[in-house]
């Protein structure tokens, strides 16, 4: 097995490349890109192959004793690395807020819990990165997704009095060539909701519509967020009605235009 | 009682552990000129405040608005202002407050935050004053606004109160028909905060 | 005395028979939210109005949060009061009642909603009122207390414009602070054509709120009591303080002899100085404004007059046992998760069934009967803006999952989607079934007919299209790049 911690101080971490299982199968390319940008910053990444999904699915259907064995699982296949960094902000809310719960007296609990990160947060918080190297020439809007907002506090958010902040925008706006627009509603659900974009497919896709028209209304070319589910969901609802908006992962964008 | 013993010993068994009371710190408005924002909390609840030198000044800005011109009936409880037509404490049944046109209130306190002035009685008709009239005017003196309810509260020693007191914070309004803001919903249609000094 | 049962109170005994307004009620059984708010959904331009008018007044709330620098400190504070309020409730109740009893009002212990119910009729029957005039109260809605009443021959008027304006339709309210969001100003139009006798056609709300004004004067006058709900019931002074902008429950209660103030358990907090707390953020959080138009403390009864105030418990001293539950009982009502809640505002009110709709009523319903309200956690993305909003500070998207949780182990779910997202979780439980699945649909979704994908994918396919499916999973190409490690 590789070494999952850096031997020296002062060198780069190691990151173990946390993918959500939806993302495996589904956008490869999002996890490429994951890796690439993290590579440029530094990182020495490596992909755990035994990893599958950690649970959230079951969890936040409330199918705790489904979710558990998941979550004991992901705490086995990511224990001891230097950091574990996911493109998704909901899969890491899982980790970092309801493994307590579902795997409480795993040994890695607690020392992977802290060192789960979101790709955003990752890079902003952990690597101090204040601005990244690369080009996108278009404008686009930024969907925040709620577990990254609300659970992750990847931003300040438009309910709570507090000093403004926002990671993802932070790392973005330093994009050569990028113009972000804000819909009129800034951190508005999009009505994914995992299993509710199923069982309450009216709502959901009222949301999901909603959403897409108020990135119109204010220009966006591409809508990105740090969810890929959230994405599906937009991507989804704007194929079928043939809208010309593109939707990218935010790891994408912020690798810059491919050459 | 046998409810409220069942009720009671409920609550008792069931009660989770909680924290100690707050103290209720870190929470105070500050405003550099208190007044000026009391005058603009009044404005911004759909209300009307005029600062007056005195109480003759007072009954004088009462008299030059259109509200007092049309009055016939009016109840005042502050001395010389708004020339009371009606005497409030010859009235024993509220219901004869049905139509009056003015009432002039006195408040012992205000708050410059929220506009809000507190006004208080013992006795019952004068509850039905703050409501009943088409146009309610609101006497209060400049040394007794404070900056937020916290101050408000501490001033008040509301166990030391009589039967019932209130904070009222403008005319009385609804936006219940399609969230449009309606002034003079039930109660009085205006409301005119005299500050005096 | 004889009460009829619960059930006919429920049914709404003496009632006439529901009318189908647009965007109303629906008679019949309630279908579970999924269906009730596909059709408020299924009228799209409607819903995007409701959407709008709640997101207005969340705007209106952000606006009025952002001037007080101490917002997130009242939030704190507000959440910490009610904490030990409730950590200590027996104890600061019966301080109230020493201090409410010492100023003259009567106080009355309710367990349940017909004991309540009971209560209030007495005193109105012993007293010979067939009429009253009654401001907002969930409680009292909570309680079937009007049908309850009109069974027995009492005239009850709700006096607030929105509460009178549903009463007139034979609904309840769909909102805890603004009954008659889902109702548009043309229909309110015709209904007070109908009732009041406004000019047909006539929908200018300054209009008709006048025509109300002038209805429920007379109404005021003629009231013989005044029953009002409470906002918050203070132990050290044995005040009750009822907030309202229209007037509606001083004029209620400054005219007839008789106040029945009726309150559930959970409204009081310790001290006067609370009050300080919780005005400033109550109005704000409701509506934006900076407090309530009228703010009034109850602190006995008027010369002559009496004071009665109903302490009701109905289920709330069993909630208080239940963690994480118990903490949506330190809420105040304000309303501001409702307005926030994406689901609520595109689903109304009455998609949820509960006197208590949105995400507070969400928590509340099923700790009233799980069965009943099982869809109702699950009527959530648990995107946590109501947590954020709440001005206690209540963290109702974790109360959600923790339903979840509940309702699951009590086989409450739906059984079909438990198998499939065990069957799933069995799937992901190996890297090895993991990796086959995924190859196994992914070739499905690239081989079979676009339209008959469509259909399988079922309730994502009929709106929304799935992903194009690559080739290669990440995994797969991991391998073959980086070889295995």
């Amino acid at each position: 097995m590789a070494a999952r911690q850096a031997h020296n101080r002062g060198v780069m971490p190691t990151v173990a490349l946390f993918v959500p299982c939806y993302v495996d199968q589904l956008y490869p390319q999002v996890a490429v890109a994951t890796l690439r940008l993290l590579e440029r910053h530094g990182c020495r990444v490596v992909f755990p192959p035994e990893q599958t999904c950690c649970g959230q699915p079951m969890a936040n259907a409330g199918q705790a004793a489904d979710a558990a064995p998941l979550a004991r699982a992901f705490l086995d296949t990511f224990a001891g690395y230097d950091h574990v960094v996911a493109p998704s902000g909901s899969c890491v809310a899982m980790v970092r807020h309801q493994y307590p719960g579902l795997a409480p007296d795993h040994p890695a609990l607690q020392q992977v819990r802290a060192s789960t990160y979101e790709l955003c947060e990752y890079l902003h918080d952990v690597l101090g990165v204040r601005r990244v190297e690369g080009r996108f020439a278009a404008k686009v809007g930024l969907h925040r997704s709620c577990h990254g907002q609300r659970e992750l506090r990847l931003a300040s958010g438009s309910e709570r009095q507090v000093p403004p902040f926002d990671k993802v925008k932070t790392l973005l706006s330093t994009l050569e060539g990028i113009t972000l627009v804000e819909p009129s509603r800034t951190d508005e659900c999009c009505g994914f909701g995992g299993t509710f974009a199923a069982t309450e497919e009216a709502v959901s896709c009222l949301m999901g519509k909603d959403r897409l028209d108020d990135h119109a209304r204010a220009g966006a070319e591409v809508i990105t967020g740090v969810d890929m589910s959230c994405l599906m969901h937009l991507d989804g609802l704007a194929r079928r009605e043939r809208r010309p908006v593109r939707i990218l992962h935010v790891a994408e964008v912020l690798l810059g235009e491919a050459a | 009682m046998a409810a409220r013993d069942e009720i009671l010993a409920a609550l008792r068994r069931n009660a989770p552990a909680g924290p100690p009371h707050p103290a209720l710190d870190g929470v105070a408005a500050a405003f550099p000129d208190l007044l000026a924002q009391f005058a603009q909390a009044v404005a911004a609840v759909g209300g009307t405040c005029l600062r007056v030198p005195d109480l003759a000044a007072a009954d004088a800005a009462l008299r030059a608005l259109p509200i007092h011109a049309g009055a016939r009936r009016v109840v005042s409880l502050v001395a010389g202002v708004g020339g009371a037509t009606v005497d409030a404490a010859a009235v024993q049944d509220p219901h004869a407050l049905a139509d009056l046109d003015l009432s002039v209130l006195r408040a012992d306190l205000a708050v410059a935050e929220n506009g809000a002035c507190w006004i208080e009685g013992p006795s019952l008709p004068h509850h039905a004053l703050a409501v009943i009239p088409e146009h309610v005017a609101v006497v209060v003196d400049a040394a007794a606004v404070v900056p937020d309810l916290h101050a408000a509260y501490a001033a008040l020693d509301l166990p030391g109160r009589p039967r019932w007191g209130l904070f009222l914070s403008g005319p009385s309004k609804t936006a219940d028909i399609e969230q449009s803001l309606v002034i003079g919903a039930h109660g009085a249609r205006s409301a005119t905060v005299l500050l005096i000094g | 005395m004889s009460a009829p049962s619960d059930a006919a109170v429920a049914a709404g005994a003496g009632a006439p028979p529901p009318v189908h307004h647009p965007g109303g009620r629906q008679a019949g059984p309630y279908p579970g939210h999924p269906a009730a708010a596909a059709r408020f959904t299924a009228d799209v331009a409607r819903a995007h109005w409701h959407d709008e008018s709640l997101w207005f007044v969340r705007v209106k709330r952000d606006r009025a949060a952002a001037q007080l620098p101490a917002w997130e400190r009242l939030r704190e504070l507000a959440e910490q009061i009610k904490a030990h309020a409730l950590a200590n409730l027996a104890g600061y109740l019966e301080e109230f009642e020493r201090n409410a009893t010492a100023r003259g009002a009567t106080v009355h212990w309710a367990r349940d909603a017909a004991d309540h119910n009971r209560i209030v009729h007495e005193l109105l029957s012993a007293r010979g009122v067939t009429r009253v005039v009654k401001s907002k109260s969930m409680l009292t809605e909570e309680c079937g207390l009007n049908p309850y009443l009109e069974a027995r021959g009492v005239e009850v008027v709700d006096t607030d414009l929105g509460e009178r304006i549903v009463q007139f339709r034979g609904e309840p309210p769909s909102h805890i602070v603004l009954p008659a969001i889902h109702i548009k100003k043309e229909e309110i139009g015709a209904l007070f054509h109908e009732k009041l006798g406004t000019a047909a056609g006539a929908s200018d709300p300054k209009y008709l709120t006048e025509a109300a004004r002038g209805h429920l004067r007379e109404k005021f006058l003629a009231a013989q009591a005044g029953i009002t709900g409470v906002n918050f019931a203070v132990a050290d002074t044995g005040a009750v303080v009822v907030c309202t902008n229209e007037g509606n429950a001083d004029m209620g209660t400054a005219l007839p002899p008789l106040h029945i103030a009726c309150m559930g358990l959970e409204k009081l907090v310790p001290r006067a100085e609370d009050l300080g707390v919780f005005l400033r953020l109550l109005a704000r959080s409701a509506t934006g404004q900076p407090v309530t138009t009228y703010s009034t403390h109850f602190l006995g009864p008027k010369p002559g007059g009496e004071l009665h105030l109903v302490l009701v418990d109905n289920g709330r001293s069993a909630l208080l046992a239940r963690d994480p539950f118990r903490r949506a009982l330190s809420c105040i009502r304000c309303g501001a998760c409702m307005n926030t809640c994406p689901v609520f505002r595109r689903s109304g009110g009455y998609s949820y069934g509960t006197t208590v709709p949105g995400p507070i009523g969400s928590v509340l319903g099923p700790a009233q009967g799980p069965g009943a309200h099982a869809t109702l956690p699950f009527a959530s993305t648990l995107c946590g803006s109501c947590a954020d909003v709440c001005p206690v500070r209540i963290d109702l998207h974790h109360q959600l999952l923790a339903w979840r949780r509940e309702l699951v182990a009590g086989g409450h779910a739906p059984a079909g989607k438990t198998l499939a997202l065990r069957v799933t979780a069995w799937i992901f439980a190996s890297p090895w079934r993991f990796a086959a699945a995924g190859r196994l649909a992914r070739a499905a979704l690239r081989l079979l007919p676009r339209g008959l994908v469509a259909r399988l994918s079922g309730a994502w396919g009929r709106q929304r299209e799935l992903p194009a499916p690559p080739a290669e999973s990440f995994r797969d190409l991991y391998r073959r790049t980086h070889g295995r490690p």
